[in-house]
Formats: C-alpha cells, sequence, structure tokens
C-alpha cells in the first residue's frame, strides 16, 4: 500500500462517521438539533415591502429610516408570535426594500395588515363654529381637527401615538364582553391628554389611526395617564395593541412580492423530492456498478461519504433547505459521478494499454484531474452568478438552488478524487479485485 | 474508430432542423412570462367539494375579475391568474368566492408580484446570462491559453453552449404556446445551470483533444480532433446518462414547484451532450481548417487527410 495511504483512509473514515453522527436526529451539535427548512418546505408567507423614502421627514437620514422600519417590524412580527421569522432590508437600484418571512401563519392577509401599516394613532376635536354647533364638511360630517395642547416645556404639541407607553394591551369589558384596547401615556401624553380631555368635557373625541376614524367616545371626565380604544372587533383589537406598542412607521410601505405556501403543500414536495433523489441516486447506483464494476462500487462507497459529507455541511453551516435546493443537492449527486467516471474510464485504457493495476489506478487519476478542475470551475462560474441574481430579487429559491450546487460540486471534487482514490489505493493494496475484468476490461 | 468529425455538416444540419423553428416561435410567439416577469397574482385555490370550472369563471367575472385566467389543477383544484391584488382585496375575493360557490376555499399557494419588482427581475436576468456566459469565455480562453489560438477554444465553447441556450428557450416558447408553460425565477435559474454544465461537458471533451494536439496524435487536427472526441464518448454518455438519470427521477417524482428548473436542466444537459460531441470540437476543425465538412463519401474524405 502506497505510504500515507492508511492515515487518509483512517481520517475519511472518522469524518464520515462524525457526518453520520451529526446528520442523526437528536445529535444537538453545536445546538443544531434538526435541518432548517425554507418557507417552501414548511409552509408560511415570503413578503417583501417597498419602503417609501420620498415621504420621510427630512431630518432624518435614509439609514435611520430604514433602521427604524425594520426595527419595527421585528418588533410586530415577534409580537406576533411567529417562530423564527426573518426581516431583512435590502437596497438596490430600484428602491428601498424590507423582506419579511412568516413561518407557519396562517392568516397571512391579516399579518400583512400587521406588519405593513404605518398605524399612525392621533386624537382629533370637533371645530366649533361661532354658534357653538359642530362644523360639518360638504357630506355633512363633523370636521375633526387633531387635539392640540401645551406640553411641558410650553410648545404646542399635537396628541399622537408616540406619548404612549409600549404597554397597549386587548382587554374585554366586564359588562358587554366587548374587545378594547387599553392603553397608558407617558408623562408628556398625561399632560397633554388632561389639558384635552379638560376643554373637550361631554363633548367627542375622536380616535384616528392612519386617518381613518375608530371611534369617537364622549368624555366623561378629565383623564390624565390612561384610556381605552372601543368599536374594535377582537382581531383587531389585536392587531391594534401590537402595532401601539411597536411604534408608528415613519414611512408608508407597500407589498411588491408575496409568495404563500400551504403547510401541507410544503410537506407532500419534501416527501416528493426526496423520493425523486433516493430512486434517482439508486439508479446511478445501479448504472455505476453494473458498467464499472468494481470502480463502480468504489465510486458508490465514495458517493455515500459525499451525501453524508453534504448533510452534515447543510445541518451544520446550517443551509435553509428548499425544493430547488434540494433539487439543486440531487443533481449535484449525479454530476458527482462524473470524477469517478472519468477516472474509471482512464482506469481501463490504462489496463487495456497492458499496465499493472496499481499503475493504472495512478495514471487514471493523474490525467484525469485537469478535466475534474476545469469542468467543475464552470459550474462554480455559473452558481456564484446565480447567488448574485438570487440576492438582487431577494428569491430563497434561486439562493436555494445555488448554494446546494456550489457546496454539492465542491465536494465531489474531493470526494471524487481524494476520497475515491484513497478507497481505491486500499483495495488494490489489500488485493481485492485483481483481474482487470473486475473493472469492466473486455478480454480480448 | 467512429468518425464523428467527418459527418459534421450532417450533425449541424440536424441541430439547424431543431433550432430554426425553435427560433421562429420565440420570434412569434417569444417566452410566456410568469409572474416574476409579468406582474400579477397567481394562486393555487383548493375547495373542500367539486366545482365547475365555468361556475368559478363566472363568480370571477362577478367578483370584477373578468380577466382572470383560470385552469383546473386537479379534480378540486384551480390555478389562477390575476393583475396584483392588495391583501385586502385577496380576502374579499377569497370570502366572495366561497359564498358563491358555497365551499371552503384554501389558498394553498400565492405568489404576487408588482410591476417595480418584475421589470427589475428582467434587466438583472439578462445582466447574469451575459456575465455568466463572459465569465466562461475568458475562463476557458485561460485554460487553454497553452493552445495555439486560445482565443478560438473559447469561442467554439460559447457558440456550443449559445446553441444548448437556444435550444432550452426555444422548448419552452414552444411549450408556452403549446401547453401553456411560464417561465420564471427558476427557469432563469435552470437556464444558468445549464450554462456550467454544458460547458463543463465541452471542457472534458476539449480537453481530451488538448492532451492529444500535446501528445502530437496525427499532424491533421480533424483526426486529433476525431480521436479526442471518440475518447471522451463513453465518458460523456455515462456521466450525461448518470445526471439525466437523477433529472428524469426528480421531473417525474419530485412535484410541481421544481418543474420549470428541472425541465430546463434536462433539455439542456441532454442538448449539452449532443453538443459536446458533435459540435464543439467539430466548430474548431471547421475554424482550423477552413472546411464545413461534406454530406457524403466521408469516408474517402478521411483517408485523405489522414
Amino acid at each position: 500500500m502506497r505510504k500515507g495511504n492508511t492515515p487518509l483512509l483512517i481520517f475519511i473514515l472518522i469524518l464520515f462517521a462524525f457526518c453520520v453522527w451529526v446528520i442523526l436526529p437528536g445529535s444537538d451539535i453545536f445546538g443544531r438539533d434538526e435541518f432548517k427548512l425554507g418557507l417552501d418546505l414548511k409552509g408560511g408567507s415570503h413578503l417583501v415591502y417597498s419602503i417609501d423614502l420620498t415621504k420621510k421627514d427630512p431630518a432624518q437620514t435614509d439609514a435611520d429610516v430604514i433602521e427604524s422600519v425594520k426595527l419595527k417590524i421585528e418588533r410586530r412580527v415577534n409580537a406576533y408570535g411567529v417562530t423564527e421569522p426573518i426581516v431583512q432590508t435590502i437596497r438596490n437600484e430600484r428602491g428601498s426594500f424590507v423582506l419579511v418571512q412568516l413561518p407557519g401563519v396562517t392568516d397571512i392577509d391579516e399579518a400583512i395588515k400587521l406588519i405593513g401599516q404605518t398605524a399612525e394613532l392621533d386624537f382629533r376635536e370637533i371645530t366649533l363654529g361661532e354658534d357653538g354647533e359642530p362644523v360639518l364638511d360638504e357630506e355633512g360630517n363633523p370636521q375633526w381637527v387633531i387635539a392640540k395642547a401645551k406640553g411641558s416645556d410650553g410648545q404646542e404639541r399635537e396628541l399622537t401615538g408616540k406619548y404612549l407607553k409600549p404597554n397597549a394591551q386587548v382587554v374585554l369589558t366586564p359588562q358587554t364582553n366587548e374587545p378594547e384596547v387599553a392603553f397608558e401615556w407617558n408623562t408628556e401624553g398625561a399632560i397633554l391628554f388632561e389639558q384635552i380631555t379638560q376643554r373637550n368635557l361631554q363633548k367627542p373625541l375622536g380616535i384616528f389611526l392612519d386617518d381613518q376614524l375608530i371611534s369617537a367616545p364622549t368624555v366623561q371626565a378629565v383623564i390624565k395617564e390612561k384610556g381605552v380604544i372601543t368599536g374594535v372587533k377582537l382581531d383587531e383589537a389585536r392587531t391594534l395593541a401590537i402595532q401601539l406598542n411597536s411604534g408608528s412607521l415613519d414611512v408608508p410601505l407597500t407589498v411588491v412580492e408575496r409568495r404563500d405556501i400551504g403547510a401541507t403543500l410544503g410537506e407532500d414536495s419534501l416527501r416528493k423530492s426526496l423520493m425523486a433523489g433516493i430512486i434517482g441516486s439508486a439508479m446511478v447506483i445501479i448504472f455505476m456498478i453494473a458498467y464499472y464494476r468494481f470502480s463502480g462500487f468504489v465510486a458508490c462507497l465514495a458517493l455515500l461519504v459525499f451525501v453524508a459529507l453534504n448533510l452534515a455541511i447543510f445541518k451544520l453551516l446550517p443551509v435553509v433547505l428548499t425544493l430547488p435546493g434540494i433539487a439543486g443537492f440531487i443533481v449535484s449527486i449525479g454530476m458527482g459521478v462524473d470524477g469517478n467516471v472519468l477516472v474509471a474510464e482512464r482506469l481501463k485504457e490504462e489496463l487495456r494499454r497492458g499496465r499493472t493495476l496499481g499503475a493504472a489506478v495512478e495514471e487514471g487519476f493523474r490525467q484525469s484531474w485537469s478535466a475534474i478542475l476545469d469542468a467543475n470551475v464552470t459550474v462554480f462560474i455559473a452558481c456564484a452568478v446565480l447567488y448574485w441574481l438570487g440576492n438582487t430579487f431577494g428569491n430563497f429559491l434561486v439562493i436555494g438552488f445555488a448554494t446546494t450546487l456550489f457546496i454539492g460540486t465542491a465536494l465531489s471534487m474531493f470526494t471524487q478524487v481524494v476520497v475515491t482514490r484513497t478507497f481505491m489505493r486500499t483495495f488494490v493494496g489489500l488485493g481485492v479485485a485483481k483481474s482487470p475484468g473486475a473493472y469492466g476490461v473486455l478480454k480480448q | 474508430m467512429i468518425d464523428l468529425v467527418g459527418k459534421r455538416l450532417w450533425f449541424f444540419l440536424i441541430s439547424a432542423i431543431v433550432i430554426i423553428p425553435g427560433i421562429i416561435s420565440l420570434a412569434v410567439f417569444g417566452l410566456k412570462p410568469g409572474v416574476d416577469f409579468s406582474s400579477g397574482t397567481a394562486m393555487t385555490l383548493s375547495f373542500d367539494k367539486g366545482v365547475e370550472l365555468s361556475q368559478l369563471r363566472q363568480e370571477l367575472t362577478d367578483l370584477g375579475y373578468d380577466r382572470a385566467v383560470v385552469q383546473p389543477a386537479g379534480e378540486e383544484e384551480f390555478f389562477i391568474r390575476l393583475p396584483e391584488i392588495s391583501a385586502e382585496e385577496n380576502t374579499r375575493l377569497k370570502e366572495g368566492l366561497e359564498t358563491g360557490l358555497d365551499a371552503k376555499l384554501t389558498i394553498s399557494s400565492l405568489y404576487s408580484v408588482s410591476p417595480v419588482v418584475a421589470a427589475g427581475t428582467v434587466r438583472n436576468t439578462i445582466i447574469a446570462i451575459v456575465v455568466a456566459s463572459v465569465g466562461i469565455l475568458l475562463y476557458i480562453s485561460w485554460a487553454f491559453r497553452k493552445m495555439p489560438n486560445p482565443i478560438r477554444w473559447g469561442t467554439c465553447a460559447v457558440i456550443a453552449l449559445v446553441h444548448d441556450l437556444v435550444v432550452v428557450i426555444a422548448v419552452f416558447s414552444i411549450l408556452g404556446w403549446v401547453a401553456g408553460v411560464e417561465v420564471d425565477a427558476l427557469f432563469v435559474t435552470g437556464v444558468l445551470a445549464v450554462v456550467g454544465v454544458s460547458v463543463n461537458n465541452i471542457v472534458v471533451v476539449f480537453d481530451r483533444i488538448r492532451e492529444n494536439v500535446k501528445r502530437g496524435v496525427s499532424r491533421d487536427f480533424e483526426v486529433t480532433a476525431n480521436c479526442g472526441i471518440t475518447e471522451s464518448l463513453g465518458r460523456s454518455l455515462n456521466t450525461g446518462l448518470a445526471t439525466l438519470f437523477v433529472i428524469v427521477a426528480l421531473y417525474l417524482l419530485g412535484g410541481t414547484t421544481t418543474h420549470n428548473l428541472v425541465l430546463a436542466l434536462l433539455i439542456g444537459i441532454a442538448t449539452g451532450i449532443y453538443s459536446s460531441l458533435c459540435i464543439a470540437g467539430q466548430l474548431l476543425v471547421v475554424w482550423e481548417k477552413g472546411n464545413w465538412g461534406r454530406i457524403s463519401s466521408l469516408r474517402k474524405q478521411v483517408e485523405t487527410s489522414a
């Protein structure tokens, strides 16, 4: 046996055992106990909101606005109770976007409203004419103006949601069981609210969310610290409470891309892809052994190491597995035997030329290397471009495919060359499969 | 030895027979753009009981979506395409259909893209394909830098590559008007993967020709090239077969999400095997010798040149 082959063989076997241990469920190495599945496999919603920076306060920088929007969306998503949400910002020449992934959310329409609504809350009073009666607009509705009062520093301030403490919650009125949102003012808010309730005693005070009137209760007493918003349905109350606590967004958002996947659809797709992978791999194994005999058998052993390494890396990095990602991995299994085919073909040629088995093995690997390298580099170039493309769209499906195809191709270079060669040398050294016929060379 | 180079004119003709109608289809019908490229909303509706296609169409018209495209997808499932709709409109649509058709509706998948995003996608896709092709041309020219004319090798590889891409895109164009197949971001992914894989095959063949040039197999480049191609035959067909096994399995069993991606790969890889054996090296010979080959009396030609 060649010098240095045994340590390499031991290393490969240990690596293989380690990978198998990583893959097995329950081995929560580095806190990774499960494969990370993408949204298309576990179901949920992928949303891209466009941030309208033209509406921002000129005093703020673009970066500040985007950061604040992201932070508030994160708060809203977390309060909504989504497990493992993703909130990312994307900036490119088309504008600024927030990408939000909500795994497992079922009422997506409601979630979209929750996240994307500006949720600017304010309190308004009715303008009174000289006769003391409310001024009406053309449609006969009273005219509401935002209630202002003097703040602690004597400046006139509008009473809006920004003076709320972030502890609004949904409560049910004891008598009627109607939902309402209970809120508390901070110190400044309390100063403003006291003056406003004072001057609007026995008059209606309008509560507006994004310029829409929610309710207009009549002020019964002078209030300082707290209040309630009535006239909302239960799910609206829940959304409103979350929005008040997260703070209103500084600029309006619009949904520009939305992808929902039902959970059952994801499960079904996962099962189908795995089945396709198993059947495809089985065909490759049968073909390789039938055609290349012993070389094919060794290639299949190397394939086993390849699959184990791949899966272990998917779990450890972790790679977010998507359907196209799994397809990329399966395609790399098919393409991954390319190196083995190249080597096995060379081996046959060298044996036909009358070389000894040991020499033919060495020559086969030496001669094939340049083709293996060149051929894989082109796949890397394509993967790199795809990865860039996927990132510019924020398309996780494209990224998923590029990632797994890249990892698969890189690893297959290692297994095709190093692992297969080590196994081959070991078997040759042990004197297994000596006849050229075992390598698919026909007797002349 | 099989004479694959002498028959080159035949191979060029076969390719032309496939490519020309494909290009005509592309010019006349183009590709059918999916939501990614044209914007709009696509969704899969699953009802809890059988619903007539005509009923669903009527309901959609009544709800104001008279431009909706409706396709049945299984017994209680439909695939519909609408102009882009908002979350509020979606809720209203769902409730409207449920009352109108008296059936419970689950939207099992929904994909909605606004025109802003769609426009950028088209642009970036074109950039990506150009960048990938240029990158590969540069790499091959570099890999074959020790050959007398590295640019020729690179150019021939890229022509063979473009050949494969045209076949893939043309087939999708034909499928577009025959079977309503739309192209989406995953189709583009498939096309770009074909770029990588197809060149992979060409590189292996070129590598073998290069080796034969170094070894000085023959003074005639045509013979040298043919040697290289026939020696790669076993490898190209077998690797191709192994790859096609898994891809066909994925196509038949892998579910609908990745259909476009896998179909593009399937067509691209099959074409790639053909073009690496029958087009790429042959083009190199045409360039070196300035001779397109002949339809008949091939054997004589090889004998005289050998």
